[in-house]
C-alpha cells in the first residue's frame, strides 16, 4: 500500500496545479448565481454563506487541533508526517471557503485564538499519541457527518457537489487515523445521518 | 353474576392500557448510553458537552431557552426565538431545524427516530 511519502503533495505543489484553484473552478466552489445570459440562477447566497461559516468554523477548528498535536510532542515522526499533511488539507479547504463566501458577499467567520481552541479541545488532557489521534478522529468525523448533512440544505447545487468532496477529503483523514488507533472498519452507512 | 364480569372486563382494560402506554413511554424515552456513542459520532463534530466551540455547549440543556448560552455566537433567529428545550422541541429540532426555527445554522438533521430518541436522552441525562 503506497505511503503518504510515496505520494507526497506539498500545499504549494497543490495550490500551482491544483484544478480546484483555476478560475472556473473557484466559480464552481463559490455559487455565486451562475450568469446565463445576464440573468442569476436561483440561489440563496445568505442561507449558502451561513452554511459555509460554519464549514469555515470547522476547518479553523481542524487546523488548531493539528497544531495542538504537532506541538503536543507526542507524535511520532511519521505520523506526525501525516498529521501535518492533514493539516495542509484542511488549510486548503480554508482558503476555498474564505473564498467563496467572500464571492457570495459573506464576511468569513474568523479563527479563534489557539487558546481558545486549546482550552475547548481540552489540550491538557492529550498525554500520548493515542489521545491525540483519539480527539483528531473524532473530530474528522464530525466534519464527515457534517459536511454529508448539510449538503440537503444548499440552495446551490454546485456548494452542495463540493460538500461532498470536503466530506471526501475528512473520510480519508478519519480512515487514517481510525487505521493507525486499530479501530475496525466500521459497518455500513456509518457516516452521515 | 353480571357486576362480577363488568370488574374483570375493567380490570382487562386497566392492563391494557397500561401495556400500551408503557411501550409507547419506552418507544420514546430514549436510550442515553446509545445516546452517547451517537452523540460522539453525529454531532461531537461541531458540539461540545463543557464548550462552546462550532455549536454552543449542551450542558443543561434541557429547559433551556435556544439561543441563550453565554459566549456563543447564535444565528439572530436562535437569539430572538421563544424555544424552549424538551423533549418534543428537541426532537422537532433534530428532524429539521430550518422548520423549527428558520434563519438557524445548525442545518444538521438525524432522520431516524429511535437515534433522535437516544440523542435526546443522552442531552438530558447531560441536563
Amino acid at each position: 500500500m503506497p505511503t503518504l511519502a510515496d505520494n507526497e503533495i506539498t500545499r504549494r505543489q497543490l495550490l500551482k496545479t491544483s484544478g480546484l484553484l483555476s478560475l472556473a473552478g473557484l466559480a464552481a466552489l463559490s455559487g455565486a448565481g451562475t450568469l446565463v445570459a445576464g440573468q442569476a440562477l436561483a440561489a440563496d447566497p445568505a442561507a449558502d454563506v451561513n452554511i459555509l461559516n460554519v464549514a469555515l468554523g470547522l476547518e479553523h477548528e481542524g487546523i488548531a487541533a493539528y497544531q495542538l498535536g504537532a506541538e503536543s510532542k507526542l507524535l511520532q515522526p511519521k505520523i506526525l508526517k501525516v498529521a501535518v499533511k492533514f493539516q495542509d488539507d484542511h488549510k486548503v479547504h480554508r482558503d476555498l471557503l474564505i473564498d467563496a463566501i467572500k464571492k457570495l458577499g459573506g464576511a468569513p467567520v474568523a479563527a479563534k485564538t489557539q487558546a481558545e481552541y486549546a482550552t475547548s479541545l481540552k489540550a491538557a488532557s492529550l498525554k500520548s499519541q493515542k489521545d491525540v489521534l483519539t480527539l483528531a478522529a473524532r473530530l474528522e468525523l464530525g466534519a464527515v457527518n457534517a459536511y454529508l448533512g448539510v449538503i440537503p440544505s444548499f440552495a446551490d447545487r454546485a456548494l452542495a457537489k463540493v460538500s461532498g468532496r470536503l466530506a471526501a477529503d475528512e473520510t480519508l483523514h478519519w480512515t487514517t487515523l481510525a487505521s493507525v488507533l486499530g479501530m475496525p472498519l466500521p459497518k455500513a452507512m456509518f457516516f452521515g445521518a | 353474576m353480571v357486576t362480577f364480569v363488568k370488574r374483570i372486563v375493567l380490570c382487562l382494560g386497566l392492563l391494557v392500557c397500561v401495556a400500551v402506554f408503557s411501550e409507547a413511554g419506552q418507544s420514546t424515552a430514549g436510550d442515553p448510553k446509545q445516546g452517547k456513542a451517537l452523540y460522539m459520532n453525529k454531532c461531537y463534530g461541531c458540539h461540545s458537552v463543557d464548550a462552546n466551540r462550532v455549536g454552543p455547549m449542551h450542558r443543561g440543556v434541557f429547559g433551556r431557552k435556544a439561543g441563550s448560552v453565554p459566549g456563543y455566537a447564535y444565528s439572530p433567529a436562535l437569539k430572538a426565538s421563544t424555544v424552549v428545550w424538551d423533549q418534543t422541541s428537541l426532537d422537532k429540532w433534530l428532524t429539521d431545524p430550518q422548520k423549527l426555527i428558520p434563519g438557524q445554522k445548525m442545518n444538521f438533521t438525524v432522520d431516524d427516530q429511535a437515534e433522535r430518541a437516544d440523542i435526546i436522552a443522552y442531552l438530558k441525562s447531560v441536563s
